[in-house]
């Protein structure tokens, strides 16, 4: 494979119009990379779900270069409808479009990021992959006091051009003081057997507020694997929310950094698999300093040979005297080849604290389905309805009532 | 003056203990083949348990120590240590408590256990570990007069080859993880008990473990069979000089409980945990590993850590049997430098069986406390069910407190629920105590002894009451 990633490698060079600096950064991230290879399961955090062992399996020859330098079509359909929204678009790794036309355009500055340097510490090989053979870093910074009048929808697509390909994305964005930006991933895919390696960073400021959804709803056969960093100051809250079923892989990972005093996090996790799927979210809170607060809320449903993992930690620092820290990951197998593992995590240096977390799996209750049964629903219906109660649970927690419709009616949820 | 007290007068006058006075028998420093066949031979052992160090040593030089724990130690040099240290003769072991070193007496002491009661409690069926050897075993009439045996572990090997060999390593392979394969190695003694079809033990079994000589890595090996249908309790503690180095503990203890058997297994645990800097105490590395071999089987451990510098173990149950039940209540209480990571690890394999995990953790000075644990229902076990219960309280912001509990479910008819909690002690509940006449420490203790009740019930009653002063022993100081 490191061949194959050398190769791939001088390709890319070849073809971009960068610079000799550049060039030796993104050298040095593929050297990081080569050193290390995709994770697996050695790795604590990789023990539950192994990629490199999931990568060699269903993708096999794993090729990494993707030809930048020719437009894709923009397909319209995969639209969402009866949202407006600002969009960006990636199709097959390459930004296709940004347009913010519902906003004012003195408030929002967009600009090219690449070579720019890492600014916060990871030690995980795929964002060395990242850097080194991601196309262009965009930075989006939303200016003081402004709060986007309308979400911004970020389409991750792939047409059927490609196959068996690493895409590799990567964003920073910056909020500045007071403002507020919801942001929604939203993936369509027509492809198969690809690995598609997503990186963000979020620098909140003061009283800034960032609402991150992610839809990954669509069956489609690709791996995916997405971390979002973030960068909290003080009274800024991040709300984020994963919805977790197309994919055949999507490993979701959140670092929260909760740096200045009152700032928040929540994260809200579902995960609806069938055949053959296996999903994980792990969160990292770092409760760093007095007076935060943290909630994580993860349901998972599970069909048939689907495997769901959960690995939450909260860390709190002795400093950090009156954390508030709240875990809490339940889980249905609904068939006896359907896997649950959880590893929920507290770390915690100081006394003052409230920090909590719970887990429990099972099956869906009998008695409740005979229940609904006896005022006459089929045994299929009664079990919808169940689950439908239990995933919408997750759902009431978005607290912004434009979006938590828009994921209902993506979900197929009805009160 | 009583002579309780004239007792601890005289100790005091030899201020290191009595560690000198007995003349050891020592194997060469170092860990090879050669010293594993001294310590075979020293101890007369058939072909086939040297074969069986032999064959765990061959798997030691391939393995690692691990590192994946939470506390780190500074390197332990494997050739530095001895590997088997024996009082030279019998007449020198230990003749009960003038052995014990003064802190520990004056811990005795402090709870108000007169000495007496001290050595008859110690007294029932107590097998005494001393430094790497048993050196007493008592009550043996009254138990064979049920069939049990309660030996040590090399009269074991030579009286009761067959039960011994059919059983050794069948829970702990020797191919396990490092400590426990260099325990298979070089282990020295320990307490092997048997319980025929039908008995039920009519009194609580005990071992009493104890380092003495320097240097010394204690290596014992315990191995408890109940056949069908009986009963055992188990009790276990350990204590160790202070010394300013640290001192290796790696043991391994079997259970293996068949069809409708109860086996339980309480742990006092208190070590030397170094002094209020952190310099010296045990490494407390235990391989514990109970096996419900048989349908309706039921193991339940029960363990109060308060020693040790680093304690490291996870008592496991391995639930094979249908309808079998693991069950693990856990207190650990760290102060000073001291460190923990301890757990269990509950695997169901049978059908309908079922685990308990009440693990309360305390953690007090610089200290560090982790829970870990795995709950891992496979597959084939249907219907099965486990609840996991870890609280921890902290003591002040020097110290850290870790959850870290691992949870995999692979059985749709089973349920599995966790809980845990951090949290201190509360101003308001410090308040009340205080206002009703209680000092701040004894308000503490009251409420810590609260705190841990689910899990001190589970105690058999004499170490009921040890381990609830000792609770309040081990956080003096920290509270203030």
């Amino acid at each position: 494979m490191n061949e194959q990633l050398q190769l791939d490698f001088d390709k890319i060079i070849e073809t971009y119009k960068i610079s000799e600096k550049e060039i030796q950064l993104k050298k040095n991230f593929l050297k990081k990379f080569i050193e290390n290879g995709f994770p697996n399961r050695k790795q604590e955090d990789w023990k539950f779900l192994d990629i490199s062992q999931i990568i060699k399996k269903n993708i096999g020859d794993l090729s990494f270069f993707n030809d930048y330098s020719l437009p894709n079509k923009i397909d319209p359909s995969i639209f969402i409808d009866g949202l407006e929204h600002n969009k960006i678009i990636f199709i097959n790794g390459r930004i296709e479009k940004i347009d913010f036309n519902y906003e004012d355009q003195n408030q929002i500055e967009i600009s090219d990021e690449i070579g720019k340097n890492i600014s916060f510490d990871y030690d995980n090989s795929l964002i060395d992959l990242n850097n080194a053979f991601s196309n262009k870093v965009f930075k989006i910074l939303v200016k003081k006091n402004y709060s986007l009048k309308k979400p911004l929808v970020i389409y991750h697509s792939t047409s059927n051009k490609i196959k068996s390909k690493n895409v590799n994305l990567s964003l920073n964005f910056e909020l500045e003081e007071n403002s507020c930006l919801r942001l929604i991933d939203y993936f369509s895919d027509n492809t198969e057997k690809n690995f598609v390696n997503i990186s963000y960073n979020f620098n909140l400021k003061k009283y800034s507020i960032l609402k991150n959804f992610k839809l990954d709803k669509f069956r489609n056969n690709n791996l995916k694997y997405s971390f979002n960093n973030i960068e909290q100051d003080n009274n800024s809250i991040s709300e984020t929310f994963i919805l977790s079923a197309g994919s055949d892989y999507f490993k979701n990972e959140v670092n929260c950094n909760l740096n200045g005093e009152y700032s928040s996090a929540f994260i809200n996790g579902v995960f609806s698999l069938k055949e053959n799927q296996q999903h994980e979210i792990r969160s990292t809170i770092n409760h760093l300093v007095e007076n935060t607060k943290s909630y994580q809320l993860i349901k998972s449903v599970l069909g048939k040979n689907s495997k769901s993992a959960y690995q939450g930690r909260i860390f709190v620092n002795s400093k950090a005297q009156k954390t508030d820290g709240y875990q809490l990951s339940k889980a249905i197998l609904l068939d006896e080849t359907s896997e649950f593992n959880a590893k929920p995590e507290l770390e915690i240096y100081a006394d003052d604290v409230k920090c909590s977390h719970g887990s429990a799996s099972g099956s869906l209750n009998e008695n409740s389905i005979f229940y609904l049964m006896s005022r006459g629903l089929d045994y299929q219906q009664s079990k919808e309805l169940l689950i439908n109660g239990f995933l919408l649970d997750v759902v009431e927690k978005i607290t912004d009532s434009e979006i938590k419709n828009l994921i209902k009616n993506i979900i197929g949820l009805k009160e | 003056m009583d002579t309780r007290e004239k007792d601890i007068e005289k100790l005091k006058d030899y201020k290191y203990g009595f560690t000198t006075d007995i003349e050891n028998i020592k194997a060469p420093k170092g860990l090879n083949e050669d010293v594993i066949k001294f310590i075979s031979n020293i101890k007369k052992e058939p072909q086939w348990m040297l074969d069986f160090r032999l064959k765990a040593y061959e798997r030691l030089k391939l393995l690692k120590e691990p590192n994946w724990q939470k506390p780190k130690y500074p390197k332990i040099d494997y050739q530095d240590l001895y590997y088997y240290s024996a009082p030279k003769s019998m007449k020198d072991k230990p003749k009960s408590l003038d052995e014990l070193d003064p802190k520990l007496l004056e811990t005795y002491k402090k709870l108000g256990i007169p000495l007496q009661e001290q050595a008859r409690l110690n007294g029932i069926a107590v097998d005494a570990v001393f430094d790497s050897v048993s050196v007493a075993t008592t009550f043996k009439g009254e138990l064979t007069k049920h069939g049990i045996i309660f030996c040590s572990m090399s009269e074991a090997i030579q009286k009761h080859p067959d039960l011994v060999k059919k059983y050794l390593g069948t829970v702990i392979p020797v191919t396990d993880h490092f400590f426990a394969t260099l325990n298979s190695a070089v282990f020295t003694d320990g307490s092997f008990v048997y319980i025929p079809k039908g008995v039920k033990c009519p009194m609580e079994l005990s071992t009493y473990f104890r380092i003495n000589a320097s240097q010394t890595g204690q290596f014992e090996r315990t191995l408890i069979i109940a056949d069908e249908g009986s009963y055992v309790s188990y009790l276990e503690g350990c204590t160790a000089p202070m010394r300013d180095e640290n001192q290796l503990h790696a043991a391994n203890v079997e259970l293996i409980a068949l069809d409708d058997a109860e086996i339980k297994y309480s742990t006092v645990q208190n070590w030397y945990p170094g002094d209020e800097n952190g310099k010296g105490g045990i490494y407390n590395f235990v391989t514990k590993r109970g096996l419900c071999k048989g349908k309706n089987s039921k193991i339940s451990w029960t363990q109060v850590e308060t020693g040790s510098a680093i304690t490291w173990k996870y008592p496991s149950c391995i639930l094979k049997g249908d309808n079998s039940i693991g069950e693990f209540y856990s207190i650990a209480i760290t102060n000073n430098h001291q460190k923990a990571d301890t757990g269990t690890k509950m695997i169901h394999l049978g059908k309908n069986t079922k685990s308990k995990i009440i693990s309360k953790g305390i953690s007090a000075g610089f200290s560090d406390m982790t829970y870990r644990g795995l709950v891992d229902i496979n597959s084939k076990a249907k219907n099965s069910s486990n609840y996991t219960q870890c609280d921890s309280l902290l003591m002040g912001n020097k110290c850290g407190a870790h959850t870290v509990p691992y949870i995999k479910n692979k059985n749709f008819d089973s349920n599995i629920a966790h809980e845990a909690t951090t949290s201190k002690i509360s101003e308001e509940q410090l308040h009340y105590c205080q206002q009703r006449g209680l000092n701040s420490e004894e308000a503490v203790g009251l409420i810590v002894n609260g705190f841990c009740k689910e899990v001190l019930q589970q105690l058999p009653m004499e170490f009921a009451v040890e381990a609830q002063k000792l609770v309040g022993i081990s956080l003096e100081g920290s509270v203030g």
